[in-house]
Order: C-alpha cells, then sequence, then structure tokens
C-alpha cells in the first residue's frame, strides 16, 4: 500500500545520520575542498556510524542490520548535504564490500568482508573510463580467459582511493561475450598495474581520485566476483546509480537551502529578495524538482529492494537527480549574484560538485 | 515503511476504469472534440448508472483509519482519474458528479449540508456539481471577486457574472445538480468576507448565458453563468454565514483546492500516459529501442527526449499521489497539492507537444489523436490555479511568507 512514511528505524538512521552530517561534515567542507584532505577525526566518526559495517553480517564482524536500498538513499542524501567529496569518502569502503556481499562466492566473502568490519578501511571500484562514450554497457576494459586466469587490459578515471587500497574492483568486458561484463578483484601490487598521479577534478576535491592503468594484469579464476558462475553486474551499476542520485538530491538540497536562507535575508529595493516572484519563483521551482527527485529515487531504490529488475528506474531517476542537481545549483549561485561567485559562500562548491554527476558513474553504492 | 505499491483494491479498480477508457471513451474521443458543445449521452448515463458517483475531498470524518485499513480514498481517486483521462480528458470532465462544487461542500460545509447537497448524487438521474470563482474581470486573483451576496431576510441575493465554470450547464441547467458560487458579504472586508454559497440548478435569477468555445476539452463544457436578483435560501451558504475578523472564510473556501489540485494533477497525468504510450509504440513499430543503461553521451536523441518525457511524467506522478496520500492521512498538504500541481500541468504540456514533435505528420494529423491530447493537455496548466499561482503558493510556503509579503 501506497505510504511515504519512514520507518521508525528509518528515522531514527536518519536522525543520527543528518546530524552528522550539518553539524561536523558541513564545517569541514569549505578546507577540504581549498586543502584537498579529509581530517581522519571525520572519516573515524563515520565509521563509527555503522555506514559500512552496519548491513555486513555478524559472521563476518558486521552488525547484520537488514540492508535496504532505500535507507541506503536516505543516508546518501544527508551525508551528501554536509559535503560531497567526505560523503564519497566515507562510502568509499561499500564499493568493494557491497559486490562481495551481493555477489561474492562464500570464499570471497569470508576473505574481504572481515577488513571492512574493523576500522574504516580504504577501498577503490575502477569502473568509469576516461573515455566520451564510456559505457556501463560496454567497457573498453577487457578481460581474457587465459589457462584458467583472466588478463585485464584497459583504463580506469575516477577511481577512489586507489593509492591506498589493498584490493580494487575492477569492471571489464569480457572478451568473446559481446554483452557480458564482469567484476575482478586486483590486488595491490598486481604485476601490470599502475596507479597514476592523483588526479585534479574541478569538483569533489577531496575525494582522493586515480587514473588507473591495467597491462596484462593476470587475475586467478577464484578472484572474478562470483566466481565462474558470476551473476550478472546489472544490480551494482543499478545500486550505484540510486546511490548517486541520492547524493545528488542531497547537494541539491544544500545549494536550496543555503540560498532560500540568504534570500530571505538580502534585501534589494527595500525588502529581501525572496518577496520578489523572479527569485521567489526559482526557490519554489528548486523546492518542486527536489521533491521529484527525491521520490524518483526512492521508488528506484524500492524497486531494488523487492527484488526487481530496476535499471530503467534506477537510470531514469539518476538522470532526473543530475540535472535537477545542476539547474538547482546553478539557480542558487544566481540568486546570490556575485556572492555566489565567491568563495567566502559555499555556492560555487555545490556547482562544481553538481556538474560532476553526468560522468560519475559506480563512486557509491546502496 | 515506504512502499510505492498500490493497494490491491485500488490496483483492481484501476484495471476497470481503464477497460471504460478504452472501450467507452477512446472510441468516442474524436467524435466529441469536433461536436463541440454536444454531450455523449448513452456514455454519460452509463458512468451515472456504474459509478457511485460519491465525492472527494477532505472530509475529515472520514480521515480516520477505518478497519480495512488507512483512507486512501484520495489517492484512489487519483488512480482513477489518471485512467479515465488516459481514455479522454474531456469526457472525464463531464461525467456527472459532484466534481468541484462536491469538493467545496466537503471541505466548507457543515455535516447537515453535505447531506442535503450530497446524496441526491447516490440516487435518480444524472446531475453534476460546479463551482464558479471566476469571474470576466479577475481570474487567479479571486479575492477580487465582485459578485455579491446580499442578506435580505431569510434569504441571500446573488448578483455578478461568472465565467469559465467546468460543467456549469449541466450542473445550473440540464440537471438537478447545483452550482458553488464565490461572492462577498462585504466588499469591504476583503477577503474576509467572501464566502461559497450553493445555489440549486434552475435557480430563477441563474441563468447561463454562453458555452465557450475551447481549444482542448471540448466535450466539457465551460459556462458564463449570470447571477440577477438570484435568491437563494439563508442556509445555503458554505460554513458559517458570521463574517470573520480574520480571513477564515476564505480560508475555507480556498482549503477545496488542497483536495482538488492533486486531482486535476492526476488528470494531466492521464493524458501525458496517453501520450506517451502512443509514442512508445509508435517508436517500437519503427525499431527504435530505449536503452536506460547506457551513457547519456551515447544515447540518441530520440532516446533522450524519450526519458526526459518519462521521467518527468513519473515525477509529476509521484508527487501527486504524495500530496493525495498526505489528505487520506490527514496530513496539511497545501504546499504539496500545489507542488503537484505545477509540476503535472507543465510536464504534460511539456511531454505532449514533444510527443507531437516526435512522431511529425503522425502527431499534427487529426486522423489521430496525439493533436488532441496536446490541445487537452494544456488547460491543466491552466485551470484549478495557474502554475504560477501553484508556483506562489509554493513560494509562500517555503518561505514563510503572507500573500502580502510575496504577492
Amino acid at each position: 500500500m501506497f505510504d511515504l512514511e519512514l520507518s521508525e528505524e528509518q528515522r531514527l538512521v536518519h536522525d543520527t545520520v543528518a546530524s552528522f552530517a550539518r553539524d561536523e561534515i558541513r564545517p569541514l567542507a569549505r578546507p577540504s575542498d581549498e586543502t584537498g584532505a579529509i581530517p581522519q577525526a571525520i572519516v573515524d566518526k563515520g565509521f563509527e556510524l555503522g555506514l559500512v559495517q552496519g548491513a555486513l553480517p555478524e559472521e563476518h564482524g558486521g552488525y547484520g542490520e537488514v540492508r535496504s536500498a532505500v535507507t541506503g538513499a536516505i543516508v546518501a542524501e544527508e551525508l551528501a548535504f554536509g559535503d560531497l567529496a567526505i560523503a564519497l569518502h566515507l562510502l568509499s569502503p561499500r564499493l568493494v564490500a557491497y559486490p562481495v556481499l551481493d555477489l561474492g562466492t562464500p570464499e570471497q566473502r569470508a576473505r574481504f568482508l572481515p577488513r571492512f568490519a574493523e576500522a574504516f578501511h580504504p577501498a577503490a571500484a575502477a569502473v568509469v573510463e576516461p573515455r566520451f562514450d564510456f559505457d556501463t554497457m560496454r567497457y573498453a576494459t577487457t578481460a581474457r580467459r587465459d589457462n584458467g586466469a583472466w588478463i585485464l587490459n584497459g583504463a580506469k578515471c575516477f577511481v577512489p582511493l586507489a593509492a591506498d587500497s589493498d584490493v580494487m574492483l575492477v569492471l571489464a568486458q569480457l572478451a568473446g561475450a559481446e554483452q557480458a561484463q564482469g567484476a575482478f578483484l586486483v590486488e595491490r601490487g598486481a604485476t601490470g598495474l599502475a596507479i597514476g598521479e592523483r588526479e585534479k577534478n574541478m569538483g569533489v576535491k577531496a575525494l582522493a581520485t586515480y587514473e588507473v592503468t591495467l597491462k596484462d594484469v593476470v587475475v586467478p579464476a577464484a578472484m572474478r566476483l562470483g566466481g565462474d558462475d558470476a551473476a550478472s553486474l546489472d544490480l551494482l551499476v543499478d545500486r550505484s546509480r540510486v546511490a548517486l542520485a541520492a547524493l545528488a538530491v542531497g547537494v541539491a538540497r544544500a545549494a536550496y537551502e543555503y540560498s532560500r536562507d540568504y534570500a530571505k535575508e538580502r534585501k534589494a529595493f527595500g525588502v529581501p529578495i525572496a518577496q520578489k516572484q523572479a527569485i521567489a519563483f526559482m526557490l519554489a521551482e528548486m523546492a518542486i524538482e527536489i521533491d521529484a527527485a527525491r521520490l524518483l529515487v526512492w521508488e528506484a531504490a524500492w524497486t531494488i529492494d523487492r527484488g526487481k529488475p530496476a535499471t530503467r528506474e534506477s537510470a531514469l531517476a539518476k538522470r532526473y537527480a543530475a540535472s535537477t542537481v545542476l539547474k538547482v545549483a546553478d539557480n542558487a549561485l544566481q540568486v546570490l549574484g556575485g556572492h555566489g561567485y565567491v568563495r567566502d559562500h559555499p555556492v560555487e562548491l555545490w556547482l562544481r560538485n553538481a556538474r560532476g554527476f553526468t560522468a560519475f558513474e559506480g563512486l557509491a553504492i546502496v | 515503511m515506504i512502499d510505492f505499491e498500490l493497494s490491491d483494491r485500488i490496483q483492481n479498480s484501476r484495471q476497470m476504469v481503464h477497460m471504460v477508457a478504452e472501450q467507452m471513451m477512446r472510441p468516442i474521443s474524436r467524435e466529441y472534440d469536433e461536436r463541440e458543445h454536444e454531450k455523449p449521452w448513452d456514455f454519460l448515463k452509463t458512468m451515472w448508472s456504474v459509478s457511485g458517483s460519491a465525492p472527494i475531498g477532505n472530509d475529515k470524518s472520514e480521515a480516520a483509519s477505518s478497519a480495512d485499513g488507512p483512507r486512501e480514498s484520495n489517492l484512489a481517486s487519483c488512480v482513477t482519474i489518471e485512467e479515465l483521462s488516459w481514455g479522454d480528458a474531456g469526457l472525464y470532465l463531464t461525467i456527472p458528479n459532484a466534481g468541484l462544487g462536491g469538493a467545496a461542500v466537503l471541505a466548507a460545509g457543515t455535516p447537515d449540508q453535505k447531506k442535503r447537497f450530497l446524496s441526491r448524487f447516490k440516487e435518480g438521474e444524472p446531475k453534476w456539481g460546479a463551482m464558479a470563482i471566476t469571474e470576466p474581470h479577475c481570474g487567479s486573483d479571486s479575492a477580487a471577486i465582485q459578485t455579491t451576496a446580499v442578506r435580505d431576510g431569510d434569504h441571500w441575493v446573488l448578483n455578478g457574472t461568472k465565467i469559465f465554470c467546468t460543467s456549469g450547464s449541466m450542473a445550473a441547467e440540464k440537471s438537478d445538480g447545483f452550482v458553488v458560487v464565490w461572492a462577498t458579504v462585504d466588499k469591504k472586508a476583503g477577503r474576509a468576507g467572501i464566502k461559497s454559497f450553493v445555489v440549486e440548478a434552475h435557480t430563477p435569477g441563474m441563468k447561463v448565458v454562453k458555452c465557450e468555445d475551447k481549444l482542448g476539452i471540448r466535450a466539457s463544457d465551460t459556462a458564463m453563468i449570470v447571477f440577477e436578483d438570484c435568491r437563494i435560501p439563508l442556509d445555503n451558504v458554505l460554513g458559517s454565514a458570521d463574517v470573520q475578523s480574520a480571513t477564515e472564510g476564505f480560508k475555507g473556501a480556498m482549503a477545496t483546492f488542497d483536495a482538488t489540485r492533486p486531482l486535476v494533477a492526476a488528470s494531466a497525468l492521464g493524458i501525458g500516459r496517453a501520450a506517451l504510450d502512443f509514442t512508445r509504440e509508435a517508436l517500437e513499430r519503427a525499431g527504435v529501442t530505449v536503452r536506460y543503461g547506457a551513457n547519456p553521451a551515447t544515447l540518441t536523441a530520440l532516446e533522450r527526449d524519450f526519458m526526459e518525457m518519462e521521467a518527468d511524467l513519473q515525477a509529476a506522478r509521484l508527487l501527486t499521489w504524495r500530496a493525495a496520500w498526505m489528505m487520506d492521512r490527514g496530513k496539511r498538504n497545501n504546499l504539496e497539492a500545489s507542488m503537484a500541481k505545477a509540476k503535472a500541468g507543465l510536464a504534460v504540456t511539456r511531454v505532449t507537444q514533444k510527443a507531437v514533435e516526435i512522431l511529425g505528420p503522425l502527431g499534427y494529423s487529426r486522423n489521430l489523436l496525439l493533436e488532441k491530447w496536446m490541445r487537452d493537455a494544456k488547460i491543466n496548466d491552466i485551470f484549478e490555479g495557474t502554475q504560477q499561482i501553484n508556483m506562489l503558493v509554493v513560494a509562500r510556503r517555503i518561505l514563510g511568507y503572507s500573500s502580502k509579503e510575496l504577492s
């Protein structure tokens, strides 16, 4: 039966994460963007909230909480309301932990999950490729079967925390199989795996991302996610899109609320500019589109939670949220005028972060 | 608990209503678009006989949970209306029922008035209810209405001219329905002086002088009604007869919109879905499939357009269902109702216009229904509060401004 009320547990999670994001992450947003560094203290605090280990099974050291993509979307929105780069950093261990949990063999779970339950453990997923026509339906990175192992070749970018990770999940096209993709657990130091310089991006500057190249990297067959009978990776892509869409809603809300409050303070022609329809209507449109995007995200997440195919829902939600956050951030900056353009205010940061969502894939997962 | 699945009851009724839309409405859709001002009586009588004709709205007495679970009548109405409008929005608007007049009675009437005015919709010949707010010189600024109600002993005497009254002709003259008329009892009192009055059909002094020729929704009559010394009983004023010191009377009347705006949004969704379904089928016949999972940079313009239409319509649908769901749960939904209406009106206007563009000659031809849906769709961006008025309501609520502070 149609219902939009959060469960009691979701309400609790929401409130906890929301105040953490507002009170502790947000003050770090600007300094982290300027220095490119995220303080370890906030990372540890985020871990203590159970962001990663909460949904891991008790047998692997986690709390064994029921995993819900809807709850994941709620958490992601709130974290990004604090700061997108810090949110992506805090959530990054999931990029390996959740795929292993969802699609891994029992051996892979036993081997890789416990490390994520102990403390914040850097992990990376290599999904995006440095091409304009990068496509999750057809990676240019290839995996070729050779003598019972896999040989990986290709280039990846936007790989978060790659330099600090001891294991990286690499998504690749299976050679000889037009439609099939595989995910591979590649360990640090593998021959042929090269991690480039830290990337310099327009936004999410506090998130350390890297270009990664793979040249004839040999991966044992047992390290293909799910082994030889691996399931489709569609679920991972869908979960990633829902997470990114939820993060986009959080960034949009940050920009909207800031510009709304500014518009009520800033006076022109003797009245707050919010009392002018030109400004008020921009704010009204932001409010409507943010709610619309959130509902699409929740619906896609709910579809995943029911175990139904969600490619359509998650793709539409991500497209909608990505275009909404860009428009909202741009209009928010416009509301502040010149003040929006200077770095004393956070709106220019949100606009830079917002622009990334059309390019982002596989940077987070619910 | 977040859940996007409609209850079995709503899903079942949706299937039945869809059959009505497909088998009874679509076949006569073009005919009654072209024969403007004529009524499909067979269809109307059938609809009257099969429907419980239950009025819709925010009757607080029903708001509590029942034995069957939480109330969901507003959401159910949204789903029904979407299906009927998928069939034909003009025909949907002219189905005999209490309509917006009924919603006004539910929102502002006393228990006695609800019984007196609404019980007729469960029996006898087909009847219509209508609501008359707009006047020749004022539309969105509904506080500026000039129609007067003057007390004379045991009666109110109404004088003024109303326009754009949906089903006005059917409610005032062609059935034993009624028209809810907004009038001022004290022009100096501004909004506080505005009240709504129920005028029974065939009351002397009430006359339909014109039915508009329109761009779309041609099966639905849009009446101009003149009130000339029209005398109605004293207790036909909805709610209390006192002029409140504050703006209570006007607010009561405005509260009607919280119930009706999601319903108008739902009608918009039905037209949009008709256009979207039609476009999808045409693309499929041409061998075009939409690759939802693909990178945006690799999509064709057609795929992009189609995905944008689909997402926009679903976004509008979820906003609409949210507003209806809130009313069902007894939550205040003034903000959310206006959000839904503003979004749906605009989304369906864009979606239908884009569909005509995509399908070229197929979209423009009167041999097919798409061009009609585009014409029908536009009204949703206008009536029951234009897009701009709804944006204004949203803006006031998110900013915490009164209508004086943000006008």
